[in-house]
């Protein structure tokens, strides 16, 4: 559903992304790993146009994203994003952080859009917390939200960039889990993560970056257990 | 040293009529320089080169001279020019107005990008559009840090209306100038308009803790 074709991303002379070839398909959950400055958030972010591609093709569904004003719009709305920080709204509740955009972006109407929030807090575990401000939220709850929050848009696809990197060990799993159960429901699921165990055990492929070119690409299993390049074996010997 | 303050009695209903005037002319000039304000604000922050020249031209130049001469060009030169009898009213509204958006650009300018980056990309990732990502998320967030400077801002506004008088535009403090020249005693109506300009302040100074609390009610 998601189609790359020789992405390159500048950030003025430094080459970030390199040629980057690859296709996301439906119900994929997709583990994007590699040492830091790899390039994957830039992958990530190219991939709802947070940042602009410097040249080469993004498909969605066949089409070619560009960057115009209303095909921006048009993707986002179809692409969730859940981001290492969080980034809720601080000055909006938990209810009104998932129920801003669907009521904003998609016109949806207000109890509608409630109600269909209700379920995803409850379905991320924090009924009990509906009408609380995110600073009185752990790590683990925030991040949670976040989730409700990308996921009331309905979106085809969701993106992860490191969801658990800034949390606390004990909040890790609280995090990891509403994730799996994520994944179980069929959702296309995109992740640059450090947790192992989670590309390990959920994801159907791992991509693996080394200096903005996608050297490695495979099934988990194999890859763990048998990488097929130096730089990947390398990578793996130090996080392992 | 002899006060002798049964001297104004007579005027003092003149005089209160002056808290009314000021506070008319005070309160039109805020609204006008806090609309006035944001818009440069957003016009300071955007990628468009004019845009952002002219936001950055309007500041320099309404910073960079003395109030009261542009209360003095508004006033006198508008109708030398144009021919239009400009009133004190919309004189002393206007220099102030346009005076003040300027200082309230620069204020809500640094709220704006003292705002995590991750607000906008989080907005722009859920599709939020540029105007309701400002409206909704964005400025909220910018004034409720920026609130003490902003009440800073509207204090100095409301003294420094009292230089309107030399208009004539008859506000408090030419009010209590007025009274001072009919009696031939000046301390003690100076000293009435002073104690009314504290109390103006000081109701504006609470009205913004009340506004700075519940806003932190977030926090
Ligand atoms: N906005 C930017 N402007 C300039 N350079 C950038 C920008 N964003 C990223 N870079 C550079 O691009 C390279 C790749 O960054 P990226 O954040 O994609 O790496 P990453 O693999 O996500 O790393 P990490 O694991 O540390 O998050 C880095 O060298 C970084 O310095
Ligand atoms: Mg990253």
């Amino acid at each position: 559903m998601i189609k790359v074709k020789n992405l390159i991303k500048n950030f003025d002379k430094n080459i970030v992304l390199k040629n980057i070839q690859t296709t996301f398909r439906q119900g994929e959950v997709v583990a994007i790993i590699g040492p830091s400055g790899s390039g994957k958030s830039t992958l990530l972010r190219c991939l709802n146009l947070l940042e602009q591609p410097t040249s080469g093709t993004i498909l969605v569904n066949d089409e070619e994203i560009t960057a115009s004003e209303s095909d921006k719009m048009e993707i986002r709305k179809n692409i969730g994003m859940v981001f290492q920080h969080f980034h809720l709204f601080p000055h909006m509740t938990v209810l009104e952080n998932v129920t801003y955009a669907p009521q904003k972006v998609k016109k949806v109407k207000k109890a509608e859009a409630e109600s269909i929030a209700k379920q995803l807090i409850e379905k991320v575990g924090l009924s009990d917390k509906m009408d609380a401000y995110p600073n009185r939220l752990s790590g683990g709850q925030k991040q949670r939200v976040a989730i409700a929050r990308a996921l009331a848009m309905d979106p085809a696809v969701m993106l992860f960039d490191e969801p658990t990197s800034a949390l606390d060990p004990e909040m890790v799993k609280e995090v990891l889990d509403v994730m799996k159960d994520l994944a179980q429901t069929g959702m296309t699921m995109i992740v640059v993560t450090h947790e192992m165990n989670f590309a390990k055990e959920v994801a159907d492929r791992i991509l693996f970056l080394d200096e903005g070119k996608l050297i490695e690409e495979g099934e988990p299993a194999l890859f763990f257990n048998n990488p097929g390049t130096e730089r990947a074996k390398q990578f793996l010997d130090k996080i392992l | 040293m002899n006060l002798d303050f049964s001297q104004i009695v007579p005027y003092i209903p003149f005089m209160l009529e002056g808290i009314w005037v000021t506070l008319k002319f005070v309160s039109v000039c805020i609204i006008a320089g806090f609309i006035l304000g944001t818009l440069l604000a957003l016009c300071k922050i955007t990628n468009n080169p004019f845009f952002k020249w002219f936001a950055n031209a309007y500041t320099s130049i309404f910073r960079g001279t003395p109030l009261i001469l542009q209360l003095m060009i508004i006033y006198f030169a508008v109708p030398q020019l144009t021919g239009y009898d400009i009133s004190p009213f919309l004189s002393a509204v206007l220099a102030f107005g346009l005076n003040s958006a300027a200082y309230v650009s620069e204020i809500i300018r640094a709220g704006i990008l003292a705002v995590d980056k991750g607000q906008t990309e989080a907005a722009q990732a859920l599709g939020v559009p540029y105007k309701l990502m400002m409206r909704n998320i964005i400025l909220p967030q910018a004034l409720k840090n920026i609130l003490p400077a902003l009440m800073n801002e509207f204090i100095t506004l409301t003294k420094e209306s009292a230089i309107v008088s030399v208009i004539g535009y008859l506000d408090l403090m030419r009010r209590a100038q007025i009274v001072g020249a009919d009696t031939f005693h000046n301390f003690e109506p100076l000293l009435f308009a002073g104690v009314i300009y504290w109390v103006m302040v000081y109701v504006l100074t609470s009205a913004g803790k009340v506004v700075e609390r519940r806003m932190r009610l977030s926090d």
